[in-house]
């Protein structure tokens, strides 16, 4: 389900860096590939044995609790942490075994955000966003033209001469998210980077990173713990938990029907789920004049015609709690229903055509 | 105060200028590059080699807890060899500047070692070495706290090279005690107190400027 990039990354993207970086016609090649990357730290491992590829303009949400192991795999994919076994491929070669002098061209393929910008308070904002290409070897006059496109892109243009401390922290991010920007990089990986920052501010940085990928086509691997972010911008999530990924897919799809419990529990604030005060009523088995709750979690365009339809069907359903919100363009429906014993099999038989995925939750002996 | 004693005086005031600043100069040029090598070797840091690095500390701590009035007679020997005497103004820079040395070191040492951690990494991710992190990120980051350490290194010397009149280095802490203390002439030592004490405040005031115009933090 991972969709291609709609654009090249810019063909000037290789100038100025070494030999050993394979060439922009092998575009079918994923930008990440890990293979089995195991990493210890004494006897807990951090990372134990993770396999996972990030196809070439996709954005992909690695999503986990603290000390999933998430930073650490971040770190592995430019040479800042070394697997203890393993295969990570980027860009088609392999860095494992690869020397820090070896790795550092290989660095400048890859741009870094940080969740606490780390900008250079010495420097002013142009001069931050042009570092990379000062170590890349750039002459001052077109580093810092280049800078200058960059804050325009990121809309700080006017903040250019200014130094980081004049910055708020949607700003220093801005500038963070250019400086990453900087050397054309084919992959940006993205630590945390707005869990720094108030909800509003949130919302406009991730929307800056989604523009960038659709504009300059550029492969985004953003690292997490909060499911908002993943679904404000991931095209693909994977779940990582104790070092292994428990669970990958579309972010539309592991929204809708999560599978593993560290998924389940990232998304209870984000997802619908049982009112507290029903949730605790709830009866294993039917009583005599009761009625049962069911979830009902459909995906696509019949979410929306799913209520509707039913209420043709069956008669006595209450809508308890849910609704439908749009994924990545696509309707995502979770209900909460209340309704006679007798009408399961009825609307079993509704949902079939649909998909849709039933779970009878209990029962409760009165109205709810 | 009559010609001959202001004629002393001035002397004296250059002495204790010449000897402060080039021992500091000097402390400068070794210390921060020591101080760089201490951070860079250390736990954790750029360049780790943990054996370099107490190597290096143990060196910079024996020549610190010397006292310099017995530094200053211990290095006699290397004074002749380096300035051809043992006496005057010259002689004393060079005890004073070694003494200076590690001091100066250690005090860059900790505003290196205060840099965060997350902006070397930075740099590490973009793709920089060694020398890219010393020149971007260790050095300007950490200047304001280089400039304001230094200001403290000048003030100290300025204590120390009154010591050096034992070697006939001369400069003003000499002056007070020769004739001040021991001759009792109460407005000689008043007075070399008096520009002791706004030579202290220059150098602190102007130290204060500088790293107040270099402070690019918050």
């Amino acid at each position: 389900m991972t969709r291609q990039a709609p654009l090249p990354v810019p063909a000037d993207a290789a100038s100025g860096v070494a030999d050993g970086v394979p060439n922009q016609s092998a575009a079918a090649k994923p930008v990440v590939r890990l293979d089995d990357v195991r990493r210890h730290f004494g006897t807990t491992p951090a990372l134990d044995g993770i396999s996972l590829t990030v196809a070439k303009g996709e954005i992909l949400g690695l999503i986990g609790r603290s000390g999933a192991g998430k930073s650490t795999l971040i770190r592995c994919l430019n040479g800042l942490e070394r697997p203890d076994s393993g295969v990570i491929e980027i860009e088609g070669s392999d860095i494992v075994g690869l020397s820090e002098e070896q790795l550092q061209p290989l660095r400048r393929r890859i741009g870094m955000i940080f969740q606490h910008f780390n900008l250079l308070s010495a420097k002013t904002v142009e001069d931050n966003v042009a570092l990379p290409l000062k170590i890349a070897g750039w002459d001052r006059a077109k580093r810092l033209a280049r800078a200058r496109e960059l804050l325009d892109l990121v809309g700080l243009t006017d903040k250019a001469r200014a130094y980081p401390r004049a910055l708020s922290g949607g700003q220093k991010q801005r500038v963070g998210i250019a400086r990453a920007l900087a050397a054309n990089p084919a992959l940006i990986l993205s630590d945390e980077a707005t869990s720094a920052l108030d909800p509003e501010t949130t919302g406009s940085i991730l929307a800056l990173l989604k523009d960038i990928n659709a504009r300059l086509g550029v492969t985004i691997l953003l690292i997490t713990h909060e499911m908002e972010v993943v679904r404000q911008v991931a095209d693909r999530v994977a779940v990582i938990d104790k070092g292994r990924i428990v669970e990958e897919g579309p972010v539309w799809s592991v929204f809708s029907r999560p599978e593993a419990d560290t998924t389940k529990a990232l998304l209870s604030g984000v997802r619908a789920s049982l009112p507290r005060h029903v949730a605790a009523r709830l009866a294993p088995s039917a009583t005599a004049r009761g009625e049962m709750i069911v979830s009902i979690d459909i995906t696509g365009p019949q979410a929306a015609t799913l209520l509707p339809g039913l209420a043709t069907e069956i008669a006595g359903w209450r809508l308890i709690h849910g609704g439908v919100e749009t994924i990545q363009e696509r309707p995502v429906g979770r209900f909460f229903l209340a309704l006679p014993v007798s009408s399961l099999a009825t609307l079993q038989a509704h949902l079939v055509p649909s998909g849709a995925h039933l779970e009878v939750l209990g029962h409760v002996a009165d109205d709810v | 105060m009559s010609p001959m004693m202001y004629s002393l005086f001035v002397r004296a005031f250059w002495e204790t200028v010449i000897m402060t600043v080039a021992s500091g100069v000097i402390s400068l040029i070794a210390g921060l590059p020591l101080g760089l090598l201490l951070v860079a070797t250390a736990k954790g840091g750029i360049a780790e080699n943990l054996w370099v690095n107490r190597v290096v500390g143990a060196i910079v701590n024996g020549f610190r807890s010397v006292p310099f009035i017995i530094l200053l007679v211990a290095l006699i020997p290397l004074t002749r060899l380096i300035v051809g005497t043992s006496i005057g103004t010259w002689a004393a820079i060079v005890p004073l500047a070694i003494a200076a040395t590690p001091y100066y070191a250690r005090i860059a040492e900790v505003s290196l070692r205060e840099v965060d951690r997350g902006l070397i990494e930075a740099v590490r991710a973009m793709g920089g070495n060694r020398w890219t992190i010393m020149r971007e990120v260790l050095l300007p980051e950490a200047l304001p706290g280089i400039v304001a350490g230094f200001t403290v290194t000048l003030v100290t010397l300025i204590g120390a090279s009154a010591m050096a009149g034992a070697i006939g280095a001369g400069g003003l802490g000499d002056l007070a005690i020769r004739y001040g203390y021991q001759r009792f002439e109460t407005a000689i030592m008043v007075a070399v107190v008096a520009v002791l004490i706004l030579l202290v405040c220059l150098i602190q005031w102007l130290g204060d400027v500088l790293v107040a115009r270099l402070d690019k933090r918050i």
